[in-house]
């Protein structure tokens, strides 16, 4: 029971940085339909920029302190909103009426673009990700025994997601954003700008994105240019999972996924336990299509 | 208020529009009728921004509004209930009203309006916290009406408010359309296969047929126009 526990709560601690990427690419996918596959470099971009911004408040020997931290992540999140922004503004604006194919594969194009300018400029070799809050302090939870890191990623996660639904559900900004990923044309016919919520929609999941790559890189202690790939991919199924499109389906495929992946992790097939991941969606699909959260929608004619 | 000169559209290489110029005057209920396919809807979605034109010019208020983006002709004051009502189905009632006041930063106008349509259509207040999508067709339609009203606009277009309407219903949203007319001095734009209907509240009207304006006249004259009567309002 005590192993058990345990696990879930790796597993947790694992899905929620899938569940923050995952977050942006149903938020881009409920809006333009379709998948941004370089999200998962977002992510990456994100640690990448907090190694350098670490590097730089925190010369050797500077004390960690938490008011760094929150400073490094929130610069992280701005800088990548940006980037998120650029992205949408450079290379999927032109496209805006395109087939969604060539959007689709424009899209990889800007993953393998980040992931090679990644090597290219910064280099290949994986670099140890400094500590922003110094060695990790063990915390014992009743059965579970974790470090004050991991419980950090929870607790980052949960303020963002409801931040995030706050945003979404109360604000008029939000509302815009459920309006336009309801029906693009009418919500022109409200006065809403679409290009600008789309900006919007890339910002916010790109900021997310990067605080899943800051979490991330402090638990994973290297971080590489090539390192977005898997849990960019995994986020994606995770989307898939819980119902693309759908956001409180992202987090809870998230964490479904993550908790999954861990305890296949911890039995016998080990080995598998990415195969493991994936075959569940498969499964899951087969019976459910729309995924976890995502319904057929009917409309009334 | 609102002048539509020489306009055509094209969906690739077909022209659903010719030549149509149309003219609505300050405070007038302007109807456009014809059949399914004539090219009504292409109209409105062009004078609304959401179909891009090859020819022509559109002025509100004598302003050229031709080249302008859909959200920006909504800042001018011109507001279209489109086709199929295009409720926000997953809003709130609410939440569809407040979107349609989304370029209004005047608190007061805005409640006030907002009154006003819950006024109009009491139901919509009895069910503002209700999903849009849980609504009746006519539910549906009083509420895309109610919502174009909350961007305060001087020029209203409506596409086919009747469609797939139970005809009490019909009714009911045809005397609201005369009310908003009288009360709030909006011009209208009514787009209508029911042409008793239309011409009935309407003081003048287009007849469009394959994306041509076949003929026009006071909506009295089109009612006893032999023309009329035989093609559109059953002999």
């Amino acid at each position: 029971m005590d192993s058990f526990l345990q696990q879930l709560y790796n597993g947790l601690s694992l899905g929620a940085i899938y569940a923050l990427i995952a977050l942006g690419y149903t938020m881009v996918y409920g809006i333009l339909r379709f998948i941004n596959f370089a999200h998962g470099e977002i992510f990456m971009v994100g640690a990448y920029v907090a190694y350098f911004l670490a590097g730089w408040f925190l010369p050797d020997g500077a004390a960690s302190s938490w008011l760094m931290f929150l400073l490094i992540l929130m610069l992280s999140m701005a800088i990548c909103a940006l980037l998120g922004i650029g992205i949408e503004w450079t290379v999927y604006r032109p496209l805006r009426n395109r087939p969604r194919l060539t959007v689709l594969i424009t899209a990889i194009g800007v993953s393998l673009f980040l992931q090679y300018g990644g090597q290219t400029f910064i280099g290949a070799d994986p670099k140890a990700f400094p500590k922003i809050l110094g060695d990790p302090v063990q915390v014992n939870m009743g059965p579970v025994t974790t470090n004050n890191l991991e419980l950090l990623v929870l607790v980052i996660t949960l303020i963002l997601m409801f931040a995030l639904r706050f945003f979404v559900m109360k604000t008029k900004l939000g509302k815009a954003m459920r309006a336009v990923s309801h029906n693009i044309q009418a919500s022109s016919l409200m006065g809403i700008n679409n290009d600008q919520v789309i900006a919007v929609t890339f910002a916010v999941g790109s900021a997310l994105a990067a605080a899943g790559g800051v979490l991330y890189a402090m638990n994973y202690p290297t971080i590489d240019p090539l390192m977005g790939l898997l849990p960019g991919l995994k986020a994606f199924v995770a989307a898939v999972l819980g119902g693309i499109g759908n956001i409180p389906g992202a987090a809870l495929g998230g964490l479904i996924l993550g908790v999954v992946e861990t305890f296949a992790a911890g039995s016998v097939v080990s080995d598998y336990k990415d195969a493991i991941a994936f075959g569940l969606l498969v499964l899951l699909l087969l019976f459910r299509p729309g995924g976890l959260l995502g319904k057929a929608t009917v409309e009334k004619v | 208020m609102l002048d539509v000169a020489n306009i055509k559209v094209k969906y690739g290489q077909i022209e659903a529009l010719h030549d149509v110029s149309i003219s609505v005057p300050e405070g007038k209920i302007v109807t456009l009728i014809g059949a399914n396919g004539a090219g009504k809807t292409t109209l409105l979605r062009s004078l609304s921004g959401l179909l891009p034109l090859s020819n022509g010019k559109v002025e509100l208020h004598g302003e050229d509004i031709t080249r302008e983006k859909p959200h920006r002709r909504v800042a001018r004051g011109l507001a279209h209930v489109p086709e199929g009502r295009m409720v926000f189905a997953n809003l709130s009632i609410a939440e569809n009203l407040e979107m349609g006041a989304f370029l209004r930063k005047d608190k007061d106008g805005i409640s006030k309006d907002l009154a006003y349509v819950y006024e109009l259509f009491p139901r919509l207040e009895e069910r503002k916290r209700q999903q849009a999508g849980t609504l009746s067709g006519g539910e549906q339609q009083m509420l895309a009406i109610g919502r174009a009203l909350m961007s305060a606009p001087q020029c209203l277009m409506l596409d086919e408010p009747s469609l797939g309407i139970a005809p009490i219903l019909t009714r009911i949203i045809f005397d609201k359309i005369v009310e908003i007319n009288q009360e709030r001095k909006l011009t209208i734009l009514l787009v209508e296969q029911n042409v008793n209907l239309a011409l009935e509240i309407s003081s003048f009207g287009y007849v469009i047929e394959t994306g041509n304006i076949l003929f026009e006249g006071s909506s009295q004259d089109l009612r006893n126009d032999p023309r009329v009567r035989e093609a559109y309002m059953g002999g």
